[in-house]
């Protein structure tokens, strides 16, 4: 099924012809009316009028979330805040996070594309959808809300959290879909199990993923333990949000990017260059129809390829594959974006430890964990030597990491130097998941 | 009257403890006494040795982490109710104690309890007019 038949299986050349038309108006507005993008156009020596064909677009310089962090919180809107009607943040605080704005507009067009991915996901305004992405600043929660009641479903906001609550609405209220994190998925799979209930007998039908990379062997898993169609989404709060693409129900391999609404491309994460078709590399939107946010050539950091054989669900929008991984540090854990540098501004400044920290990831069931080991300093005992004063330490930053960061992570006290040092770019995350 | 101890930090995990008693017996240090205290993850080694000063400077010198605390020596009979008069006395002048351990004297007369207060001077000051012997860290270091 697709909802917007009309955009979503545009011939080819067609589509490239509207990219070619959004773009060039994209362009001259943010050229027009932010200062970062007239800056870096003219030092790549580009003019908006310089786009005449879609390939053109490899003449625009890359934005990086750098970028959008120097102009923190609202410095690359195109509109006054009188027309943003919705702001959402990535995770992280001050200085780390990125602001998103919406217009009206903006909010329609990201409703009609989660639409558009149920629909995709074989759902229709008889279902009842289970959204436990979170509600607030992420933009998971209302994102696929406002694309559920666009679609004329009947939404439950549970949000996230309150697992046992959520077994109970699973089983009472009977939606056929769900929404959550894939790890999510699984922990509801096993807590409902624990709590005797039969978790393959519920009424889901379908379950939309996304938020967190995961793999073929986990959606199996999902799909046995949940009795459903595990499918996978994707989108980041830059771009939009959920909803950039969405594999559909016929395909099942792929996520088909909405390409009215934004041009895709791969590039060699080192080099920058541009990567055919199928071959591995780091995905750059260009949004060519936002408003508030307009973002040109950004660099995401997650690494996938694009898939150009047509589906044979009949959209002629181009497929992503599953992410496999960031070219960066930043880790998903539980669905966050967390980036090493942020727990070491929390562990910076404490006297009793080094600045000389590893990260532990690791997967206990279903859920992601995080140890924090920190070397100790000379100054461990300047206080006291009793065991609670330091345990007491160790929960302190623990509870300064959930407050800075939204995660649970466990700190543990190591001895001075033993943990690895690296020469050069620090390597300080050991990820444990199997994906 | 009070006496210098030897705290370091040290992971739980094999080796932790060997690597310091080898670091102490290279530097011809004899420990009078000490005790371990741990957690799942790292312990607090704390010593009395007969050579404070070279002591921390080794260990530092390998890199662990070390300090110096203060904590009280208190001779008491070696037999039953010897370390609960102590305690009445403590409890009755409202002294708390953070941690204590023992080891017997060579005689086998005495043990000696090693204290750890958050206000020592005080401590020592209640124990003597109350006629116990605090024993002085020279003495100890020297047994």
């Amino acid at each position: 099924m697709i909802y917007n038949e009309e955009f979503e299986t545009l011939p080819r050349e067609v589509l490239e012809s509207l990219q070619l038309k959004r773009l060039q108006q994209i362009v001259q507005r943010v050229y027009h009316t932010v200062g970062f993008y007239r800056k870096t156009f003219d030092e790549a020596g580009v003019k908006p009028d310089d786009i005449k064909t879609i390939s053109d677009i490899r003449r625009l310089p890359f934005t990086a979330k750098q970028d959008l962090r120097d102009n923190y919180p609202f410095g690359l809107f195109t509109v006054p805040m009188s027309s943003i009607v919705r702001l959402h943040a990535s995770s992280g605080t001050t200085g780390r996070s990125v602001v998103v704005g919406y217009t009206k507009r903006d909010i329609d067009t990201w409703s009609e594309l989660m639409a558009r991915c149920f629909v995709a996901a074989g759902l229709t305004k008889n279902d009842i959808i289970h959204n436990a992405y979170g509600y607030g600043l992420f933009t998971g929660g209302l994102g696929a809300h406002y694309g559920a009641e666009k679609l004329g479903a009947s939404v439950i906001p549970i949000s996230g959290g309150n697992t046992k609550r959520q077994i109970m609405i699973l089983q009472d209220f009977g939606p056929t879909a769900i929404c959550c994190t894939p790890s999510y998925a699984l922990n509801l799979a096993e807590q409902g199990a624990a709590m005797g209930v039969d978790m393959q007998s519920l009424k889901l039908r379908v379950g939309i993923f996304g938020a967190e990379p995961w793999s073929e062997q986990m959606r199996d898993e999902i799909e046995n333990k949940l009795n459903l169609t595990a499918l996978n989404i994707y989108g980041l709060s830059e771009i939009m949000g959920p909803g950039v693409s969405m594999e559909c129900l016929e395909g099942r391999q792929g996520m088909h990017v909405f390409e009215d609404h934004f041009i895709v491309e791969v590039i060699h994460p080192e080099t920058g260059e541009l990567l055919p078709y199928g071959e591995e590399g780091e995905l750059v939107f260009t949004t060519i129809t936002k408003e508030a946010f307009p973002l040109i050539r950004y660099r995401t950091r997650d690494i996938s390829r694009l898939i150009a054989e047509p589906c044979r669900c009949g959209r002629s929008h181009i497929r992503m594959d599953r992410v496999t991984g960031r070219s960066d540090d930043m880790l998903i854990i539980r669905g966050v974006n967390v980036f090493p540098s942020q727990i070491e501004a929390v562990l910076m400044g404490v006297t009793e430890i080094e600045p000389h920290y590893q990260l532990i990831v690791d997967r206990s069931g279903t859920m992601d964990t995080l140890e924090v080991h920190v070397e100790v300093s000379e100054h461990i005992f300047s206080d006291s030597d009793e065991v609670r004063y330091l345990q007491k330490m160790e929960k302190r930053l623990s509870k300064d990491i959930k407050e800075y960061l939204g995660i649970t992570a466990k700190v543990k006290l190591v001895e001075p130097k033993s943990l690895q040092r690296f020469e050069g770019k620090a390597s300080r995350v050991i990820d444990k998941r199997k994906m | 009257m009070k006496v210098e101890q030897i705290s370091i930090f040290l992971e739980n995990k094999p080796g932790s403890l060997e690597n310091v008693t080898g670091i102490l017996k290279d530097a011809n240090i004899n420990i009078r006494t000490l005790s371990l205290a741990d957690t799942t993850d790292f312990g607090i080694l704390r010593l009395i040795v007969n050579d404070v000063n070279t002591s921390i400077k080794v260990l530092k010198e390998n890199g662990l982490r070390v300090s110096r605390t203060t904590v009280v020596a208190v001779e008491v009979p070696d037999r039953p109710g010897g370390l609960h008069s102590i305690l009445e006395v403590l409890s009755k002048n409202g002294i708390n104690v953070e941690y204590l351990y023992a080891f017997v004297e060579k005689s086998g007369q005495n043990a000696v309890i090693i204290f750890r207060f958050d206000a020592p001077d005080a401590a020592i000051d209640v124990l003597l007019k109350n006629g116990f012997t605090v024993m002085p860290g020279e003495k100890l270091y020297a047994f």
